[in-house]
């Protein structure tokens, strides 16, 4: 086991490497002029403010350098200077990854939760209307885009019947907590202002909502399946065979087999969720690396783009590397071997 | 002495793809004795594990099931659920074919086997359960039961196992055990010694056993009484003894002739031909296609199960009354 870790662990920097590279080239390939979001149009006739400008942002120099030198930088933790914001993209990126992954981890909590539940129902009630509505609720779920679902909601739930508050992770004019963690809610619990913890909260709510319900569907399909099958086979009959009532069937001997597969998934979903989570903050003005990402893409700010894919990336091995884990200690028969 | 389980006209029917329905078991009539072994014996799809998974109403949904089943007078045949539950591992234990896939794999032994009794005994706390799971494995001879019960399935042997969910079928110590095909899944010599533990625990516990099997050499050495089944019927019916030296079925004859014989030759008989699905039954007597001294009444006329000789038979023509007319 944990010999297993660590070979995951040691492929794990030869992956960035390539995603470093890939994302090097791309910036390179693409078409469009960085220098647009560098110079004022006005001065871009002007050759000498022009070289000074490349000079100055390293655009002068031939591709291999330019390569060598942004993996050197990047091993520092040196992802260099966003055009756009003028400062290090290390640092942008810092600030804007705790609103990132709050609202990641909320959707997640949700999204599981929801799943499960949902999948647990429709199991345990299959072939009634409890098993047809809750289907339909996760179908709609992964159908409905995210920016439609959260874009409808927002104006009914907050525009219309002011039932949570709008976008943004505080009212406008609230003073975040302390800042520790960067995750409004544990610093709020730990400045120990629980009116402020419950703010943050109804504002983290909704959208957390829309993103969790995106990835309701994909879990409730997989719970539901796995019980139901588990529930038709020999264990599920021995417990039968014990006395052991249908609900105890589902809960205590089918749910743990369906564990198995949905931590396979939850990797996978995490992946999703990242992605999801660029256009969640677009719609809620969320302050995280989706919304940067968003303007980062729109202005060609190349050190940024190359970030955030460079943070993504990794977020995603170790999402996968948390869920091989996950899945080799619930299943007993790997956790020996 | 009432019966401890007595069945009367026992059905049960299924239905294909295309709605129809097909009777699967046609009519059983089973006793037994408190303290008593039945041996089932007949090929798959003779109808052997429906009919006791009908009595604890363990058959899949869509079964329809009539006539009656008795345990210590009780109908279980439309019994409540919550009735029926309170008998199932309380008073009626179940051993099945395949061990590793009928216990749950990713909890561990002795957990399974702590549950079987806190589902009937809600006073009882986990530990004292795991306690006497404990107790269990040594009843079944189980080495180091301590480090055994935290073990996971996988981490048992075949025969192992199977005397871990034997244990658990003991666990509150049940009037019936039911053990379908107990032995099927294990190596020869694991067989035995499961064999062996059967029929020390029928000694020393006196629990009924209802012993389901393809195989006649598994119910030869410990069975007071066999049924023979063959196509949802009992076809003979008898002590051990008597089916086995006074036969009066010509499929017995053939099943036995299947036990491998002790006599050297080591020749192994079998029955020509395979068993009929129950969705295309033949006519008359469904053996009659696979049956060697087949007559016109066989084809037209179900036989009905007769008291023929020793034993009870459902033949048209009995090999002991052959028998006789060849010594005539
Ligand atoms: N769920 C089911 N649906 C339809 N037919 C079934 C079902 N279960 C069992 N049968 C049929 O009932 C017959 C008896 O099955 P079974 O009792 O399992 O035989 P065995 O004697 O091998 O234990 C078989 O022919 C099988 O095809
Ligand atoms: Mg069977």
């Amino acid at each position: 086991m944990l010999a297993y870790i660590l070979r995951r662990l040691i492929s794990i920097p030869f992956l960035l490497l390539g995603v470093a590279s890939v994302s090097f080239l791309l910036s390179q390939m693409t078409k469009g002029d960085p220098l647009a979001a560098l110079v004022p149009e006005r001065m871009m006739s002007n050759p000498e403010i022009v070289a000074a400008v490349k000079a100055e942002w390293g655009l002068d120099q031939p591709l291999p350098i330019r390569y060598v030198r942004y993996l050197g930088n990047l091993l520092q933790g040196d992802m260099g200077t966003s055009f756009s914001t003028r400062r290090p993209v290390a640092l942008d990126i810092a600030e804007r990854l705790p609103a990132t992954l709050e609202l990641v981890i909320a959707a997640m909590i949700i999204g599981t939760f929801m799943g499960l539940a949902l999948g647990l129902l429709s199991a345990r009630f299959r072939g009634t209307i409890v098993d047809s509505v809750a289907r339909i609720f996760a179908l709609l779920g992964s159908s409905l885009p995210v920016f439609w679902s959260g874009l409808i909601l927002l104006y009914v739930l907050s525009v219309q019947l002011r039932i949570v508050p709008g976008t943004g992770r505080l009212p406008p004019r609230v003073q975040p907590p302390p800042d520790v963690t960067g995750f409004y809610t544990i610093d709020a619990l730990l400045a120990g202002n629980f009116p402020l913890f419950l703010q943050v909260l109804s504002h983290l709510a909704l959208p957390a909502f829309v993103l969790g319900w995106a990835v309701t569907g994909i879990i409730t399909r997989l719970v539901r399946s796995s019980l139901v099958e588990g529930l038709s086979l020999d264990y599920a009959r021995t417990a039968r065979a014990k006395g052991a009532p249908e609900r105890i069937v589902l809960i205590r001997h089918a749910l743990p087999n369906a564990m198995i597969p949905l931590l396979t998934i939850l990797g996978f979903t995490f992946a999703y969720l990242i992605t999801g989570a660029v256009l969640t903050e677009a719609i809620f003005s969320w302050p995280g690396i989706g919304s940067y990402a968003v303007r980062a893409a729109a202005s060609l700010d190349y050190p940024a783009i190359g970030g955030v894919t460079i943070v993504g990336a990794v977020a995603f091995l170790l999402a996968n590397l948390v869920t091989d884990i996950a899945y080799a200690w619930a299943n007993p028969r790997i956790k020996v071997h | 002495m009432s019966p401890l389980l007595k069945t009367k006209d026992l059905r049960i029917e299924f239905r294909n793809d295309d709605g129809i329905w097909a009777e699967a078991l046609c009519g059983v009539d089973l006793s037994l004795d408190p303290g008593e072994v039945l041996g089932i014996v007949g090929e798959s799809g003779s109808g052997k594990s429906i009919a006791m998974m009908a009595l604890l109403q363990l058959l899949p949904r869509g079964a329809r099931v009539s006539g009656s089943a008795r345990f210590k007078g009780q109908e279980l045949i439309g019994m409540p659920p919550a009735r029926i539950r309170q008998l199932r591992g309380k008073s009626i234990g179940c051993v099945f074919q395949d061990p590793l896939s009928a216990f749950n794999s990713v909890l561990r032994i002795g957990d399974q086997i702590a549950e079987a009794i806190t589902l009937h005994d809600r006073s009882m706390s986990k530990r004292d359960a795991l306690k006497e799971a404990e107790r269990l494995f040594e009843l079944v001879a189980i080495p180091q039961p301590a480090k055994r019960i935290r073990q996971y399935p996988h981490e048992f042997s075949g025969g192992m196992r199977q005397r871990a969910m034997i244990a658990m079928a003991l666990a509150n110590r049940p009037e019936l055990l039911i053990a379908d095909e107990p032995t099927t899944a294990l190596d020869v010599t694991v067989q035995a010694q499961i064999l062996d533990l059967l029929r020390d625990l029928r000694k020393d516990l006196g629990i009924g056993m209802v012993l389901i099997t393809h195989d006649l050499g598994v119910v030869a050495g410990i069975a007071d009484k066999i049924a023979v089944m063959y196509g949802g019927r009992i076809v003979e019916r008898g002590t051990t003894d008597d089916v086995f030296y006074h036969t009066a079925h010509p499929y017995s004859a053939g099943l036995i002739g299947a036990v491998p014989s002790l006599d050297g030759t080591g020749k192994l008989q079998q029955i020509d031909g395979t068993p009929p699905s129950i969705f295309n039954r033949p006519s008359g007597c469904s053996f009659h296609p696979r049956c060697s001294q087949v007559e016109e009444i066989c084809r037209m006329q179900t036989p009905e199960l007769e008291s023929v000789g020793e034993t009870d038979c459902a033949c048209h023509l009995p090999l002991v009354t052959r028998d006789a007319k060849v010594a005539e």
